[in-house]
């Protein structure tokens, strides 16, 4: 047997770090495809970029109403004196779907009693943020809300 | 000399575990070495197969939703859009063939080797199980995807089960769901692969891996009477389970090769309202039984041929399980024949009609 120089790496241990390398290079080629998996991707038809929320012969004045913008929901809103806003119906809280409540002319969230005004903006309870404002367009009876 | 970090985690779980028991079982485990002994790894690729199966399962439940028009379609997304998601599913598919396949020469092993001896018998029943366990896995999950292929595959297996007499119309529909294959089966397929099964079959194997822990190894019974010097064993630790887990890598690197270079496809979606294009065949495994069953006449003596062939084989089936029974052992030195003409005739059969099945 040959004696080793204490300073020097032994055949020993070279080869366990060429095995150590190796495995690491295997655990990685397994869990590179896994970690890739989980990413979702896009699906295309999800983001459309504006619906058709509502009929202005259906909708009145201090009047809220919730439309599927894509897979989310959105609200609009016709306001006391008949101006039209639209919003991301998203609670900025915990993702509740909020709602128009024509007694307090305000945008209330059931969950945590999350209260916004009709600018969206957070006036009380948990919400940190205001809510996402939409482009809203009147083209005859339709009113089209599309992302700002 | 310095405590290494296994040392120290040995130290803290010595008095909350029987730590030096289990090393001391570990120390004393051996495989027998002698020409058999290829036959041992199978029953650990099973094992390695299994999760696999478990590991690309969850990950393809991940984006599989069951129901008539969502099945498909699901499928197709993981495979299409998916990173990676046709290797997974093509591993799944992959693996689970390559399951059957070592689980049959893992039982065959035992089978000619008579592993099922005294004291061996509950392993041997438990792995039956297991095996039945892995043919429904097979069953259900082929019936996922809802393609043209296992639509008709599952109307026709399920229909041969309803030839079983007297409970098997009942036995049928509750597989159904119903008098037909429809979005009941699919529920019921998807629960029955994804957690009916899986529950059973890791209660069953950790009861199969046990037995085999408690009687360890069989060995080969010329042993029996063999001087010690001349019988050879391989300490399970680290010199067999290091053979092992080379041969699991090996087995993962196949793997790789047969889903990238021949990947599964998925098939036309089914249409239940469509008539059977030609060649429906069941999964190959299946296929030596669905050959057979095609040579029995519609009558036989008056019943009907399907029923007796479903009869003929559940009675076959049932004496190849209670093989440890009807095995007689013989004085020393004399071999039972019986058991290994009775192997061989039933190996070529499966070979010979799972060929014609095939051509």
């Amino acid at each position: 047997m040959v004696e080793e120089k204490p300073d020097h790496p032994s055949r020993r241990s070279f080869l366990n770090t060429l095995l150590g390398i190796s495995v690491l290079g295997w655990m990685g080629s397994v869990l590179f495809p896994i970690v890739e998996y989980f990413k979702i991707p896009p699906r295309k038809d999800d983001e459309p970029t504006s619906v058709v929320a509502a009929s202005l012969k259906t909708l009145k004045p201090n009047q809220g109403v919730i439309f599927k913008f894509g897979s989310t929901p959105g609200i609009l809103i016709m306001s006391p004196d008949g101006q039209l806003r639209a919003f991301s119906a998203v609670c900025t809280h915990l993702d509740c779907t909020v709602k128009y409540r024509p007694d307090l002319q305000k945008i209330h969230c059931a969950c945590h009693g999350g209260m916004y005004d009709l600018n969206g903006q957070n006036i009380s309870g948990p919400p940190p943020r205001p809510l996402t404002p939409y482009k809203v367009v009147q083209r005859g009876d339709d009113v089209i809300v599309s992302k700002a | 000399m310095k405590r290494t970090l296994m040392d120290r985690v040995l130290d803290w779980l010595r008095p909350r575990l029987p730590v030096d028991a289990a090393i001391e079982f570990a120390e004393h485990k051996s495989v027998p070495a002698y020409k058999g002994s290829v036959w041992y790894y199978f029953g650990g690729v099973s094992l390695f197969l299994f999760i696999v199966q478990v590991t690309t399962g969850i990950l393809l439940i991940m984006y599989y939703q069951p129901g008539l028009q969502t099945a498909y379609e699901s499928v197709r997304f993981t495979v299409v859009h998916v990173r990676f998601g046709w290797l997974v599913r093509s591993i799944h598919t992959w693996s689970a063939n390559l399951m059957i396949f070592a689980v049959f020469v893992h039982m065959f092993s035992v089978f000619f080797t008579r592993a099922f001896r005294r004291p061996r018998e509950l392993t041997w029943f438990s792995g039956l199980v297991l095996l039945a366990l892995c043919l429904g896995f097979g069953f259900s999950g082929y019936l996922l995807p809802w393609n043209t292929l296992a639509f008709f595959a599952t109307k026709v297996g399920t229909a041969i089960v309803a030839t079983t007499p007297f409970i098997g119309k009942g036995v049928m529909e509750i597989l159904r769901g119903g008098k037909d294959v429809g979005a009941e089966t699919l529920t019921r397929f998807f629960g029955l692969h994804v957690a009916i099964m899986p529950a059973l079959f890791t209660v069953i194997l950790t009861v199969h891996l046990t037995l085999v822990q408690i009687q360890g190894m069989h060995e080969p019974h010329e042993w029996a009477s063999a001087p010690e010097s001349e019988k050879r064993r391989m300490p399970f630790f680290p010199n067999f389970i290091l053979r092992d887990l080379l041969l699991w890598l090996i087995v993962l690197n196949v793997l790789a090769i047969l889903a990238v270079m021949f990947p599964w496809e998925i098939g036309h979606k089914a249409d239940p309202s469509a008539a059977a294009p030609l060649g429906i065949k069941p999964e190959w495994y299946f296929l030596f039984m669905y050959q057979a069953l095609k040579f029995f006449p519609g009558k036989i003596l008056g019943l009907d041929g399907d029923a007796v062939g479903v009869v003929l084989f559940a009675i076959g089936g049932l004496l190849w399980a209670l093989v440890p029974i009807w095995d007689v052992r013989l004085p020393e030195g004399a071999r039972n024949r019986v058991v290994t003409y009775v192997g061989l005739v039933v190996v070529l059969a499966i070979i010979v009609l799972t060929g014609i099945g095939l051509s």
